[in-house]
């Protein structure tokens, strides 16, 4: 063990992003997804927008819980095929810590962009602009908990052959509290009140997956890759 | 103390004697007091004085709503017993629990839904104890999906062991954040099971039932899990020796 904790996880955020960098069209699927399936509600409901409106909030985290879905498949994946993962088990460093770092990219890769195209999403589907700050925040960190407790699930169906349906299965569930509160700040955003408690929530959510879910994957990905 | 019942829990044949002779002990006493709570709720009890005869189905309902989450606890707390010291019938136990578990939240949902057409006018209410229970199938679906995914079977067991631990972590959660959504968006139209006002002869087959529920659950668990440890140990000599006698 040449490296601290602390540079090993540095190493591992730097190159993931520098992967992720370097295919810049997979990095960019799951924000079409999104924005392409927040643009199919209008066509299938109604191009009125003050209807638009009141379902703005359920359309915005259906889409952008699907999305992480799909972006979650790749989180492990190409690691475990090409044996990093192994490396990582390997290497002497806790792998709670390092694929809590993987996980930390994962979420600045997809979390945070997803968070960043959803005005645009939102203002197409009626928002007003002073909304926009709320949905922003609770995207950041409803995407935060969505990537923690995501890794488990990618963790333990790695490797199977029809992994992607069962991740939904296993991931949807456990979401739900998010898709709870991150729906109900952004209604409040968008009727212009106060949406702290449900932000505060939200932000608890976060805080108690960061805690636990890293142990979760660590010990599901221990368990995929025997 | 001595642990040494608790370390022959660890090996199979000792567990699959036990087990098939607790069955009957814990199948009979159940069939009693379920026919008993039956009788207590569907003849003895009185009508409620808004609900008529319709509020009857509550005898079925809330024990199997009640053993949903009982058996998912047990779940999750086996899964754990054999994730951590890595206890073969444990992961048994816990494996043999999911599709109990999923057959008593669907009839909880079923029973609800039958409930909800006299009473709210609709099968489907997204009421926040309904919603909860959907949620709780989902999990073990997905228990037994990912189960099934595999091959191996401890593999199996210690990945589907990691999915019940942190279902379990979140339950509780799901559980309140359900119920936090409903209370903002529509008035709650539910009768309270709980209330003080029910009278004795209300309450008893209730808990009769309960009883009932509860034994009936262990002496499935028990055939379940004597069916599961012969399948695992199906290349094992005692099994064949088990099954000639």
């Amino acid at each position: 063990m040449s490296v601290s904790a602390l540079r090993a996880a540095q190493l591992v955020v730097a190159r993931d992003l520098r992967l992720a960098f370097r295919r810049r069209a997979q990095l960019a699927q799951p924000l079409l997804f999104f924005v392409m399936v927040t643009a199919l509600f209008p066509l299938a409901v109604t191009p009125e927008l003050s209807q638009l409106r009141q379902s703005a909030p359920g359309v915005l985290w259906t889409a952008a819980l699907l999305s992480s879905l799909l972006a979650l498949e790749f989180l492990f994946r190409d690691d475990a095929q090409d044996g990093t993962l192994e490396q990582y088990v390997l290497s002497g460093h806790s792998l709670t810590w390092l694929l809590l770092a993987k996980t930390a990219s994962h979420w600045l890769l997809t979390g945070i962009p997803l968070a960043l195209t959803a005005p645009l999403a939102a203002v197409a589907l009626g928002a007003s602009p002073q909304a926009l700050p709320g949905i922003v925040a609770a995207l950041v960190l409803g995407s935060l908990s969505l990537s923690l407790v995501g890794a488990v699930g990618a963790g333990l169906t790695l490797g199977l052959r029809r992994g992607g349906a069962l991740l939904s299965l296993l991931t949807l569930p456990l979401a739900m509290p998010v898709l709870i509160f991150g729906a109900r700040a952004t209604q409040l955003a968008i009727d212009g009140v106060s949406y702290a408690a449900p932000l505060y929530l939200l932000g608890s959510l976060a805080v108690l997956a960061l805690t636990l879910a890293p142990f979760a994957a660590a010990a599901a990905v221990r368990i995929s890759l025997e | 103390m001595d642990w040494s019942w608790f370390h022959r829990l660890g090996s199979p044949p000792h567990v699959y004697r036990i087990a098939g002779r607790l069955v009957p002990w814990l199948g009979w006493p159940a069939a009693m007091l379920i026919l008993a709570g039956l009788y207590g709720g569907l003849v003895l009890a009185p009508p409620d004085y808004q609900q008529g005869d319709g509020f009857r189905i509550v005898y079925v309902h809330a024990p199997s709503a009640w053993m949903s989450l009982l058996v998912y606890t047990t779940m999750g707390s086996a899964a754990a017993v054999g994730l951590i010291w890595r206890m073969k019938v444990a992961h048994a136990v816990a494996a043999s629990c999911a599709p109990i578990g999923a057959s008593f939240t669907l009839a909880a949902l079923v029973t609800g839904m039958l409930w909800g057409k006299p009473m709210w006018g609709t099968y489907w209410q997204w009421d926040p104890r309904l919603t909860s229970e959907l949620i709780l199938l989902f999990l073990f679906l997905g228990y037994m999906g990912l189960r099934d995914a595999f091959e191996d079977t401890q593999r199996a067991d210690r990945a589907s062991a990691v999915l019940a631990i942190v279902g379990l972590v979140n339950v509780p959660i799901i559980h309140y954040s359900v119920e936090w959504w409903n209370s903002l968006h529509q008035t709650p139209s539910v009768m309270k099971l709980g209330r003080p006002s029910m009278p004795a002869s209300m309450v008893v087959p209730l808990l009769l039932m309960l009883a009932g529920f509860t034994l009936y659950f262990a002496a499935v668990l028990l055939t379940r899990l004597r069916g599961e440890v012969l399948r695992r140990e199906r290349s094992a000599s005692w099994v064949k020796e088990a099954l000639q006698s």
